[in-house]
């Protein structure tokens, strides 16, 4: 039959054919760019589809208190009346003390780490302490409840306040929940983010580095000083800002160990409430639609806190990593 | 002369171990064999290097040059499974007592590396004072003098005299290696060991390295590695080849290159091999 003759024009058009589908072949290209174009532009979308939910859900809260709700300090769903002073004040402090305790602790495990550790403890080290992010928040907060605080009531919190206590920080009853209790939670709670991080950064310092210091007569920790931990400074402060992401928006074990207390005392021993415990605690009770709103109000709040320091914190990577740029390559 | 060990007696000099020069080498090894765990890179290298002379170490790549530098600042023991046996004498003083300190012996025996290492978060001028120790308190106007001497003797004064307080990193990759060289010998050591310290340098650069070199023996004494048959015979008083972890031939740079006794080095040297 004609039509099975290969004809010189019949493969010419076979060859043509071939081509089409090597067309739909790069068409199946534009599809899975476009499938990937669709879930980048997601995550932008969906940040700025939450904050217009924040917004619109405290409308109603920020038409009756304005900005004057950041600077109230009175909570009193009956009375309708809102502040967010002390939880903004409890949310910042807790994660500073936070950053306090976690930033030498877990600088000196990673340095520990990656320069003075033996060789075979390394890697084992540091897989346990990933391991310890990966604990879920609730139990932090109920071996905080149950060992942790009965610990602190009994040791630490005593000691402080007999050494430090002509430091109002340090004065007045002990209860056991409270800010400082807080803060050593969410220290553990950040500390494996911060030590597998820092040692990410200081591993990726040249070795040629620490010969050059060391071949300069510097002793092991001279030689952290002067070239490692320059070297890598961008990429620890990316590391504490992680830590400090993380310290701002938790929210269940800082809910059960701080006392939920809406106040703002000068006492690291007084109870405290942070942005995200308050919401966590009430919004499920939350009946009053001025509630829900302030509710919705400290979310927005929180979100911006949030978008605020870590917009400071690239702005000092930034400053930092010029001109040296180096270690920010690890972020 | 400071002594390394903290006790200040003079190690007796073994009669034995003297070359025919009246003077006993500022540096020598004695039966150098260098491990990296339980493989050896360098065997039973016995050689001297005289003080302010240019010593160069030639061999195809591979053959221990680096490694037997390192043992002579005690670089080699921070290298994963590093050890050696036999012995380093600075002004005949073991280098390897176990009173003497590493620390302080890298401070008399400076060393610069293959591709240039300033510390990149420091200027120039922290960069040259970066050795000075920090337990000697210096005047301010000392510690300039000190980095301007170095400066001057790298050869890079004049091209950095005005951005001391820039970043080392602005520098050219030739300039950067001669801040190095500035970085080792501010704090005056009495030996400088280069390893390679031209071969990631242009031409330009690779002379003007050459240059310091020959004009640093003055001061110093110089243990060079370079695998650039060339720069040996430019810059060099002694050259000793090494072939698979053995010192091959070791004499006057001249000897060597126009008569070498050994018939490997005359095909190294020929460019028959490496
Ligand atoms: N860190 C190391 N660990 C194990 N073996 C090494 C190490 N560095 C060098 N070696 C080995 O030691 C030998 C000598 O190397 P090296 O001293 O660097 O030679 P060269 O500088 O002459 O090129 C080589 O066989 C090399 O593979
Ligand atoms: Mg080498």
């Amino acid at each position: 039959m004609a039509s099975t003759v290969t004809t010189p024009a019949g493969r010419a058009r076979g060859t043509l054919r071939a081509s089409l589908a090597e067309q739909r072949g790069s068409r199946g290209d534009l599809v899975f760019r476009a499938v990937l174009t669709i879930a980048a532009a997601a995550v932008p979308a969906l940040l700025a589809v939450l904050l217009m939910e924040l917004v619109r859900g405290s409308e109603l809260a920020i038409s009756r208190f304005g900005l004057r709700f950041i600077t109230d300090s009175i909570w009193d769903p009956v009375a309708e009346r809102f502040g967010a002073w002390p939880l903004l004040a409890g949310t910042l402090l807790s994660s500073l003390l936070a950053l306090c305790i976690a930033v030498p602790l877990s600088l000196g495990v990673a340095i520990y780490l990656t320069e003075f550790a033996p060789r075979a403890v390394r890697q084992p080290v540091a897989f346990v302490i990933q391991l310890l992010a990966a604990i879920p928040s609730v139990v932090y907060g109920l071996w905080g409840i149950f060992v942790l605080i009965p610990l602190l009531r009994t040791t630490l919190f005593p000691l402080l306040r007999g050494a430090l206590g002509f430091l109002p920080l340090f004065q007045g009853p002990i209860y056991g929940p409270s800010m400082l209790t807080a803060g050593i939670i969410l220290a553990i709670m950040v500390m494996p983010y911060i030590i597998s991080v820092s040692r990410e950064v200081l591993l990726a310092v040249p070795g040629s580095q620490r010969e050059a210091a060391l071949g300069l007569g510097a002793t092991r920790w001279e030689a952290v000083r002067t070239a490692i931990l320059p070297y890598a400074r961008s990429g620890l402060i990316g590391a504490v800002i992680l830590g400090l992401g993380r310290a701002l928006g938790e929210t269940m074990a800082v809910t059960m160990v701080i006392g939920n207390r809406n106040d703002v005392s000068a006492s690291l021993f007084a109870p405290g409430y942070t942005m995200a415990a308050a919401i966590a605690n009430e919004f499920s009770e939350a009946v009053k639609d001025i509630h829900l709103s302030a509710l919705a109000y400290v979310a927005l709040l929180l979100f911006v806190v949030t978008v605020l320091v870590n917009a400071g914190a690239r702005l000092l990577i930034w400053r930092v990593a010029r001109g040296a740029g180096a270690g920010s390559g690890a972020l | 002369m400071t002594p390394l060990t903290t006790s200040a007696l003079p190690s007796p000099v073994p009669a034995a171990s003297l070359t025919t020069t009246s003077e006993p080498p500022r540096l020598r090894t004695d039966k150098l064999t260098a491990m990296y765990g339980k493989s050896t890179a360098v065997s039973g290298v016995t050689l001297g290097f005289p003080a302010n002379q240019v010593h160069a170490l030639i061999g195809p790549s591979g053959c221990g040059k680096s490694t037997f530098l390192r043992c002579l600042n005690r670089t080699h023991e921070l290298s994963d499974g590093g050890w050696i046996t036999g012995r380093v004498l600075l002004d005949e003083e073991d280098v390897y007592d176990a009173r003497v300190s590493a620390m302080v012996l890298r401070r008399r025996i400076g060393m610069v590396f293959q591709r240039p290492t300033p510390f990149p978060t420091m200027s120039v001028y922290d960069n040259v004072a970066a050795g000075l120790r920090a337990g000697v308190r210096l005047r301010r106007g000392e510690t300039d003098e000190i980095v301007e001497r170095a400066l001057r003797q790298a050869a890079l004064w004049d091209e950095v005299k005005d951005r001391l307080r820039g970043s080392a990193m602005a520098l050219s990759g030739g300039q950067q290696q001669r801040l190095c060289i500035a970085r080792t010998i501010a704090p005056a050591p009495e030996v400088v060991l280069l390893d390679e310290p031209t071969s990631a340098l242009d031409p330009q650069g690779t002379q003007r390295i050459e240059e310091v070199v020959v004009e640093l023996k003055g001061d110093f004494t110089i243990v060079i590695v370079t695998h650039n048959m060339q720069q040996a015979a430019r810059t060099s008083d002694t050259t000793t080849f090494f072939y698979l972890g053995t010192m091959v031939e070791t004499g006057a740079t001249r000897q060597i290159f126009t008569a070498p006794r050994n018939e490997q080095t005359e095909a190294y040297i020929t460019g028959r091999f490496g």
